[in-house]
């Protein structure tokens, strides 16, 4: 009756799989409707909560910007104060899970089931990743943490009360340029390596794991269901997956607020564009504008292809800092700054007993409920993208790979900018605000005009890149994990983060409501640790 | 006059293809030819099936069901997508070439003004596919 099975379309058939047997059928307590000529497909009541609780937030936070931004501010700051020892701690544990993970005969296992073959090629793959996780902070941070760490540890131990008042990392190195510039970037270094990607890879394996190996629907409240079981499609699933649209919407929004700025800085910078309230709502509407087209697109000819793009030009940029910098000194500076890290990593993430309270608590512990409130849209992002990959596989290009680029654009980057403090007597860099510090070290190299402008191109589509695989996200826990919810759902969101992001930036407010989002950066550090405890009892029961 | 007719199916909507289901089959009868049952899926679990496998197996059987009811030959092919809001018409029109289908028969919606932003698959199939195609509304 039929010429085969019927499977002639797919790549592959899957092998042997180990389903979570669940009556909950996905889709089941979506809203299908039609609103005039647009149809929905809406997850009752994550979508309509979310929408609306994220509308009161920010009409709050525009009536009462003067008392509500010290709560969030000082929230932000007690959680990561109070309990810098706990996001130190969890983080370590997300890292050694993930080395044990690669070594483990649970590396062997495949996301997808035993024959699932990758939906993307390393390239569209990786650059989806690496796209999606940090690459607007490399561009703004590349240039500007080496330098601080460098700077603070240079300053040494300054105590008052017997209270450390200094910022520098560790013990310092007061007065030692060298070894000053080791610790400066083994500190930067640890906060965008193995820690940042293990916390992402967590995340993103638990997803993926819970989605295509087990069966269940691609929203963050599936990592729970070996802990609350079929409770986890209730109010307590709701309650998982609007936190997690509320920290991705915010995180997001509040980023391309702040992005804005910035790049509106820079264009004042390059090209004299006047910094006003009117270019940084048109550099909005631009992003959201191209990061609308991207999701119109879809994944592969939007997401992926800009993606791609942008690793294209960070690549250049990259070359270039190494070719026309200070190029013997990077080239063996990666080599030395590996060996750093590796050094003083231990100390670096010790969580107990921290004498660098300043470093500790509003450095690492900052950074560490930053990548965490980020991990739910990175997370998942990666997630829906590593289909077809061993475990084994998964970690090794979620977590080493990426930390060695960070490693390699830190030691371009920052190394270029010490090298112009140290060797050349450049202070331009040292003294410019966050937002052109990146601008000066490039001013000082040869073609300026060229990689300046290629700078401000990538800040910008690093944030597309990040709007549109954001959007899909939010689009997907808000579909209750339906990938194929009509397209004018996804226009929706992205449309959203932009008029959030603009009414914060008008209204005040960005700083606020970026403090509370990197809160959620706690409650999620319970979620991880719990996703680490489902990912070993789940890869437990695969075939391998 | 035909010798393959391709036919669409959302699997998770198949009480509205009614019409074009039947349609596709009285063609077939009249003409004696084969239908291929075309599915989209994506490779994450949704409302039809937990995986890719199980998505091409429901398709043959609701294929099989098809021609169990009408008496007509049968095929399926399911294909899959990376993101099947967005790339539904091209692997319509790949399914198309690669079947040898030339009729498509399929349902689509009354035009309403949000067509003019993003058209319809029948419509966009309409124009592009070499093959016959019959929208049924």
């Amino acid at each position: 009756m039929t010429d085969d099975p019927g499977t002639q379309g797919i790549p592959a058939p899957e092998g042997e799989a180990n389903l979570i047997d669940t009556d909950y059928q996905i889709g089941q307590d979506n809203i299908s409707a039609q609103i005039g000529p647009f149809g929905l497909d809406i997850h009752n009541p994550v979508f309509l909560i979310s929408g609306i609780t994220i509308v009161a937030f920010v009409f709050l936070t525009l009536a009462f910007q003067q008392s509500v931004e010290p709560v969030f501010n000082a929230l932000r700051n007690w959680l990561t104060g109070t309990f810098d020892w706990f996001f130190l701690l969890a983080g370590n544990i997300f890292v050694l899970l993930c080395l044990v993970l690669i070594v483990s005969p649970w590396g062997a296992v495949r996301i997808g089931g035993k024959e699932a073959t990758p939906d993307y090629s390393y390239s569209g793959w990786f650059a989806m990743l690496f796209a999606a996780g940090m690459g607007i902070g490399l561009m703004f941070y590349g240039v500007a943490e080496p330098i601080s760490h460098f700077g603070t540890a240079m300053g040494g131990v300054s105590v008052e009360d017997g209270v450390r008042t200094d910022w520098a990392p560790l013990g310092g190195a007061a007065g030692n340029a060298e070894e000053a510039r080791r610790l400066g970037m083994a500190a930067t270094i640890f906060h965008w390596g193995l820690h940042p990607w293990a916390i992402y890879a967590i995340v993103a394996l638990a997803l993926a794991l819970f989605s295509y190996n087990k069966g269940l629907p691609l929203t963050i409240r599936s990592i729970f269901y070996p802990i609350f079981g079929e409770r986890v499609w209730g109010w307590t699933g709701h309650v998982i997956d609007v936190l997690a649209v509320f920290a991705t919407l915010f995180g997001l929004a509040t980023s391309l607020g702040f992005g804005a700025e910035q790049a509106n800085a820079g264009l004042e910078y390059l090209f004299g564009l006047p910094v006003s309230d009117g270019s940084k709502v048109i550099l909005i509407l631009a992003i959201t504008a191209v990061a609308l087209g991207s999701v119109v697109a879809g994944l592969d000819a939007g997401v992926k292809r800009l993606s791609e793009i942008n690793m294209v030009l960070a690549a250049l940029l990259l070359l270039f800092v190494i070719v026309v910098g200070p190029t013997l000194a990077i080239v063996t500076g990666f080599g030395a700054n590996l060996a750093a890290y590796a050094e003083h990593l231990p100390a670096l993430s010790n969580p107990f007993g921290r004498e660098d309270a300043n470093f500790a608590q509003g450095w690492t512990s900052f950074y560490w409920a930053w990548w965490i409130s980020w991990s739910p849209f990175v997370g998942m992002f990666i997630a829906r993208v590593s289909r077809g990959r061993t475990v084994r596989e998964f970690i090794v290009c979620v977590l080493l790979i990426p930390s060695l680029v960070s490693v390699l654009w830190m030691t371009a980057f920052g190394g270029t900018a010490i090298s112009q403090i140290v060797n050349d007597g450049l202070t331009t860099v040292q003294d410019a605000p966050l937002e052109l510090k990146l601008f000066e070290m490039l001013g000082a190299l040869p073609l300026t005009s060229i990689t300046s402008f290629l700078g401000i191109v990538l800040v910008i589509v690093f944030f597309v890149t990040s709007s549109d695989s954001g959007s899909l996200v939010i689009d997907t826990i808000t579909a209750g994990g339906k990938v194929d919810a009509p397209l004018p759902q996804r226009v929706f969101w992205c449309v959203f983060e932009g008029l959030v992001a603009i009414a914060l930036l008008l209204g005040g407010g960005l700083g606020a409501l970026q403090a509370m989002a990197v809160s959620t950066g706690f409650p999620f550090t319970i979620v991880l640790l719990l996703a680490c405890w489902a990912i070993v009892k789940g890869l437990a029961s695969e075939p391998r | 006059m035909f010798e393959r007719i391709m036919i669409p199916v959302d699997l998770a909507h198949v009480s509205q293809l009614g019409k074009a289901l039947e349609a596709a089959a009285d063609l077939a009868i009249h003409y004696r030819i084969p239908v291929t049952y075309v599915g989209v899926t994506a490779a994450v679990p949704g409302a039809v099936a937990h995986n890719p496998a199980e998505y091409a197996q429901r398709l043959d059987a609701f294929a099989r069901s098809e021609a169990a009811a009408h008496g007509h030959e049968v095929t399926s092919r399911a294909y899959l997508s990376h993101d099947p809001t967005t790339d539904l018409d091209a692997t319509l029109l790949r399914a198309v070439d690669e079947t040898g289908a030339d009729l498509v028969v399929m349902a689509s919606h009354i035009p309403n003004i949000a067509d003019h932003l993003w058209p319809s698959n029948g419509g966009t199939i309409a124009t592009h596919s070499q093959a016959s195609v019959f929208i049924v509304r």
